[in-house]
């Protein structure tokens, strides 16, 4: 180790943009091919018997069968790893199934979670109405209530969960302050960090343990493909404790072995893959892999045009006379201004939430009538999305439900797209013009 | 498996299979501030063909207790301890970078006990960068970042991990963060750059020696392997391209077929 080539003490390791359309992938391994090959394949030869019984055994790296792993679909585990600054990474169907793969791997029945309720609404579902079925019981606290999360826990919680900002209502939960509370009571703090995307936000550095996405929005923008993924921090001690066992002693389920003596860093994607994706087998398409792959090559130039058109929007919304509130973390008076500023420098999302005035049928009115602005149950697209939760993603929700979950009637959820803000701000003219007179518009 | 060594305990994976007694043994020895995790994709195919494994975590690292040995000849002592504790007489030693240096003054000292002899990014000294040393003994988190960055070759600071969904620097990085900086990296830097004897060492080698070199290898370069090398009598030495000094991760089947073809012939497991 000499001195000679050291000019300086940064590490010349690849950085974030370079990351983002680099990492996973060696050509000179796959034919000189510049862009990631599409291997839309589902099983690979082996040298020999023992070859074959090697992989089984963990012996020695490589593809088996493709549910379990796929070589398109490693690039995007590993890209999505680098971006996040963590160990390992395993991507699944969607993103709903990275969380249930998370929670499958981290629990069993007769284990109890601490959960945010501040949550898309299919996550609340799993949480309050699927996993019980299970025997994993949860605990919902709202985000802001950094106390109620250390009363929740009990002897039996494995975890807590929750997203940084919560949806819709753009409440954070204090990261940082969380995670000495999980940690302290020797859990895991998991996050889904689908709104942040790492180019915002890399929760590994405020104390999160395990981070999920789904890739289905931001990460790969263009709206064309579900995929999901969990990501693993490292850092997590899991044999502190005996609260893991499949983790930390020689498990059934694969062969005898102890993930966490064997694999430390990397124990729980190992473990959610070999047993997890093997049972469960919620794989992610070696297309959709590659669909991914394409969006997160632009994310950073993306991500930054997402959010100065969030803030073009706060502004615009902040200034109208039809619209009653704005909620989004840029706005001074948000709650969690500072907390935003702090956890999210590279800009706040571009999620808004507002609340249009004439209450639930001036929102009807509203989205019946813009028309760049599209009307769907998706966040994170390109393109501008907008919908009217009380009568759209959480309207399976009943009246206290959905207050707890920080929702109103009279509330939009706006996903910012990267059209050219005029255009966004012209459309929304439209739908508030529309929104004034909701009884004559609807009638048309 | 845990087991104990001058009265602390000491950790050692055993590669997935129970440790057997009646199978050759095979011990690993890792790099400065790492750890036994290092050589997961080599540890398990001997484990699982004939031989007994211990992947070591040294003193004071990994899941081993006590704290860091603060020379190569103590590591070295403590290695040769480490095979009587576990009731062996004789072993074959595989090390890394540090671990070379350490089983190679190990296998000086003790001609009869230590079979063969396999070292991996290995040199006969590993002079530290002054301000390297310094940061990791400062406990300064950038030691191992920089280490990371000089050890790894160009293709796997680009990924590419033969287990798939794996991420090398970011794991890497972690190992040599999961116990304090400068109690793990700080001291072993030290002692690394403390031993003088490498070259003395090699020459008393008369056991069959292998040197594993990577044409990428920032830290231990082909140039300085080879020097060594050109001392021990007879040993072989294979060169792995397109590489850097993680070798055993960024190019772990080539360095397995390579490691496994000269055990296998020179330090051979009565297979049954
Ligand atoms: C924050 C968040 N997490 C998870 C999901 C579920 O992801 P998917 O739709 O890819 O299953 C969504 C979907 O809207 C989401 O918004």
């Amino acid at each position: 180790m000499t001195d000679k080539k050291n000019k300086g003490t940064d590490p010349k390791t690849y950085k974030f943009d370079t990351l983002s359309l680099h990492a996973g992938y060696q050509p000179h391994k796959n034919a000189g091919s510049r862009q990631v090959p599409i291997y839309q394949t589902t099983s690979y030869l082996f040298d020999d018997v023992d070859h074959a019984a090697a992989l089984f055994n963990l012996e020695r790296g490589g593809h088996i069968y493709s549910r379990i792993s796929n070589p398109t679909v490693a690039v995007l585990e590993e890209r999505v790893a680098s971006l996040e600054g963590g160990t390992a990474a395993l991507a699944t169907s969607s993103g709903m199934s990275a969380i249930f793969l998370t929670i499958m791997t981290l629990c069993e029945a007769g284990d109890h979670l601490v959960v945010s309720s501040q949550l898309y609404g299919g996550t609340v579902n799993l949480f309050r109405l699927t996993l019980p079925k299970f025997g994993i019981k949860c605990t919902f606290v709202k985000p802001r209530d950094t106390e109620g999360f250390k009363k929740a826990i009990q002897k039996n919680t494995k975890g807590i969960f929750g997203e940084l900002v919560g949806n819709p209502g753009n409440e954070l939960m204090n990261m940082p302050e969380i995670s000495k509370i999980a940690h302290d009571a020797g859990i895991p703090l998991i996050v889904d960090a689908t709104y942040q995307t790492p180019y915002l936000c890399k929760p590994f550095e405020h104390g999160a343990d395990i981070v999920v996405h789904s890739l289905t929005k931001w990460m790969a923008g263009h709206g064309s493909s579900m995929a999901g993924i969990l990501v693993e921090g490292g850092k997590f001690d899991w044999m502190q404790n005996d609260k893991f066992p499949t983790m930390t002693t020689p498990y059934e389920g694969y062969h005898g072995l102890s993930f966490a003596e064997e694999f430390g860093p990397t124990a729980f994607t190992m473990k959610a893959r070999a047993e997890g994706m093997r049972d469960f087998g919620p794989c992610l398409s070696p297309q959709n892999a590659w669909n991914v792959l394409q969006g997160i090559e632009t994310l950073s130039v993306r991500m930054k045009k997402h959010c100065s058109n969030a803030e073009e929007m706060v502004k615009y919304l902040l200034g109208h006379e039809s619209v009653a509130w704005v909620s989004h973390p840029s706005v001074p008076d948000h709650p969690d201004h500072e907390l935003a500023k702090k956890l999210l420098p590279n800009g706040r999302g571009s999620m808004i939430a507002f609340g249009i005035k004439g209450g639930k049928d001036a929102g009807v009115a509203f989205i019946n009538n813009v028309k760049l602005a599209s009307h769907l149950a998706n966040v994170g697209d390109t393109r501008t999305l907008v919908i009217h939760p009380a009568s759209g993603t959480h309207s399976q929700m009943d009246e206290a439900t959905l207050k707890f979950a920080g929702l109103s009637h009279d509330m939009i959820r706006l996903s910012v797209g990267i059209e050219d803000i005029d255009d966004i701000k012209n459309d929304f003219e439209v739908g508030f013009r529309a929104a004034r007179k909701p009884r004559l518009v609807s009638n048309q | 498996m845990k087991f104990k060594v001058n009265g602390t305990e000491v950790f050692a994976s055993t590669g997935g299979r129970p440790f057997d007694k009646n199978k050759p043994l095979i011990i690993f020895v890792h790099g400065s501030g790492l750890t036994h995790m290092t050589w997961v994709l080599q540890t398990r195919y001997f484990a699982f063909h004939g031989y007994t494994v211990l992947a070591l975590d040294m003193p004071g690292h990994g899941l081993s207790k006590g704290e860091s040995l603060k020379s190569i000849e103590e590591m070295a002592d403590w290695v040769s301890n480490v095979i009587d504790s576990v009731g062996y007489k004789e072993a074959s030693l595989v090390g890394h970078s540090q671990g070379c240096l350490v089983t190679m003054e190990c296998a000086a000292r003790n001609p009869n006990k230590i079979k063969t002899l396999s070292l991996m990014g290995g040199a006969g000294a590993i002079p530290m960068n002054s301000e390297l040393l310094s940061l990791a003994e400062n406990n300064d988190p950038k030691a191992v970042d920089l280490m990371m960055d000089w050890a790894h070759g160009p293709a796997g600071h680009f990924g590419g991990h033969p287990v798939p969904g794996l991420y090398h620097i970011n794991t890497g990085g972690m190992l040599a963060k999961s116990r304090t900086i400068k109690n793990t990296l700080g001291v072993d830097f030290r002692a690394c750059d403390n031993y003088k004897n490498g070259f003395e060492a090699a020459k008393k080698i008369k056991i069959p020696t292998l040197s594993i070199l990577a044409t990428g290898d920032k830290m231990c370069p082909v140039k300085e392997g080879k020097k060594l090398a050109d001392l021990i009598d007879g040993s072989k030495v294979e060169i792995i391209d397109n590489c850097g000094h993680m070798m055993l991760l960024e190019e772990a089947d080539r360095v397995l077929k390579v490691l496994k073809n000269f055990i296998l012939s020179n330090y051979p497991a009565k297979l049954n």
